[in-house]
C-alpha cells in the first residue's frame, strides 16, 4: 500500500500585517524623535537620585566644562534675537540681521560679545573647528559678560513671553567646584537664588540604615 | 504565475529604519536637582549672623582625590576654651560619608552641616564630588546644610594634621 503523501503547501506567510506595524513604528519614531542640537561643547554631567523634571521650555543654560569655561544657551530664538541686541548695545558692538539670525539658531555658545561678530560669520563646519579653542564667556567680577548674558535673556523672556526663567547649571563632572561656585556667586549677587543642577539619574539607594 | 512578491527586502529596511530611530531617540529629558541658595542679605554685618553652636555643628570638606574630610565642632583657632577638632577621612561610598552622616543623625537630630568644597593651590574639588555630597544630603534627609568658601582656619586646620 502506497504511503498518504500529506499535502505540501509553500511555507510562505503573509508578511503584510507584520509589514504595517514595522512602517507604523517607524512612522511613529521618525515623527517624535528630536536630534540632538550640535553643542559648542560636550560635557558629561555627574549623576544624583534627584528624579525632579526639566520643564519643556524656558530654558536657560549655563555650560561649564573642565577647562573653567562658561556657556550660554537659551531655547528660544527670539529671546536670543532680543538679548544680542541688549548685550551688544551695552558694549557697543552692533550685529547685522544675518548675524542676529545666525545667532538665534546657536544652541549654546562661548565667545566674549567682542570676537562674536566673526564667530558668527564663519560657516557651521568652521565653528564646530573653532569651539574646542573658544575662550567662553567671561565671568570675571570685571568683565562679567555671563551675568549680562543671563539678566538680558530673563528681561527678554519677561517682556515677551512673561514666563520666568528656568536656570540651569549644567556642570562637566571633571569641572572644578571653584568655578561653579563663582557662578553661583554671581547669580546670587544679582539676586537669583534658585537654580538647578543638571544630572543623570542614578538609582536611590533601596535601603538605608537608620 | 502567483503574484506574491517577496516582502522580506521590505522588513529588513522597515525594522534597520525602526532600530535606527528607537535607537537615536531621546524621550528622557534631564534630570535636575533643585539648589536654593539664602538670600544675600548685604546690610547684615558679621556680627549680626546667626551663630552655630558648637554642639550641632558639622563640616563636610570636599577634598581632591574624591576623599572627604568631615569633623564635629567648631575650629576656632584663636579661642583657646575650644577644643582643636580632629578631622577625619572617609570617601563617597556607601559606608563612607553616608554612614557618618546617619550616625550623626542619631546623636545630634538637628545637626547643621557645613559643605566645605577646597580649592587651594591648584588643587580642587570636582564638581561631581559637590552634587555627590548634596545627594547626600537628600538621601539622608538633612534639614539644614549649607555650600560654603572654604575659610583659611580650615584650610590651616589640614595643614597641621598634615592630611594634603
Amino acid at each position: 500500500m502506497p504511503k498518504v503523501k500529506p499535502h505540501r503547501t509553500s511555507p510562505s506567510l503573509d508578511m503584510t500585517p507584520m509589514v504595517d506595524l514595522a512602517f507604523l513604528l517607524v512612522t511613529f519614531f521618525m515623527l517624535t524623535t528630536q536630534f540632538r542640537p550640535d553643542e559648542a561643547v560636550v560635557v558629561d554631567p555627574p549623576s544624583s537620585t534627584s528624579d525632579l523634571r526639566a520643564p519643556e521650555s524656558d530654558i536657560l543654560t549655563l555650560t561649564i566644562d573642565s577647562k573653567k569655561r562658561v556657556f550660554f544657551g537659551y531655547d528660544k530664538a527670539p529671546i536670543l534675537q532680543e538679548a544680542l541686541k541688549a548685550v551688544g548695545a551695552k558694549y557697543g558692538v552692533t550685529f547685522t540681521p544675518a548675524q542676529s539670525k545666525q545667532f538665534s539658531l546657536l544652541p549654546n555658545f562661548g565667545v566674549p560679545i567682542t570676537q562674536l561678530g566673526s564667530y558668527l560669520d564663519k560657516d557651521t563646519e568652521q565653528r564646530k573647528a573653532l569651539n574646542p579653542t573658544l575662550a567662553g564667556i567671561p565671568y570675571d567680577s570685571l568683565n562679567n559678560q555671563m551675568m549680562d548674558w543671563v539678566i538680558e535673556a530673563r528681561k527678554a523672556n519677561a517682556k515677551l513671553f512673561q514666563k520666568p526663567t528656568f536656570l540651569v547649571i549644567k556642570g562637566d563632572g571633571d569641572a572644578d567646584v571653584k568655578t561653579v561656585q563663582t557662578v553661583i556667586k554671581d547669580l546670587q549677587e544679582k539676586d537669583i537664588n534658585r537654580f538647578n543642577l543638571l544630572t543623570s539619574l542614578e538609582m536611590k539607594p533601596s535601603y538605608i540604615e537608620k | 504565475m502567483s503574484t506574491k512578491i517577496d516582502m522580506t527586502p521590505m522588513v529588513d529596511l522597515a525594522f534597520l529604519l525602526l532600530t535606527f530611530f528607537m535607537l537615536t531617540t531621546t524621550f528622557a529629558k534631564p534630570n535636575v536637582m533643585q539648589l536654593t541658595m539664602p538670600v544675600k542679605d548685604k546690610n547684615l554685618k558679621d556680627d549680626e549672623q546667626t551663630k552655630i553652636k558648637a554642639s550641632q555643628a558639622m563640616t563636610v570638606i570636599l577634598a581632591p582625590d574624591n576623599k572627604v574630610f568631615y569633623f564635629f565642632g567648631l575650629n576656632e583657632p584663636n579661642d583657646k576654651s575650644v577644643s582643636v577638632p580632629e578631622i577625619k577621612v572617609t570617601d563617597f561610598s556607601a559606608n563612607g560619608i553616608r554612614k557618618v552622616l546617619l550616625e550623626r543623625q542619631r546623636q545630634q537630630p538637628e545637626p547643621i552641616i557645613l559643605i566645605e568644597p577646597y580649592s587651594v593651590d591648584g588643587k580642587d574639588a570636582k564638581y561631581k564630588n559637590m552634587v555627590d555630597i548634596l545627594d547626600e544630603m537628600n538621601i539622608t534627609n538633612q534639614k539644614k546644610y549649607a555650600l560654603i568658601d572654604i575659610p583659611k582656619k580650615d584650610v590651616e586646620l589640614i595643614k597641621k594634621q598634615n592630611l594634603l
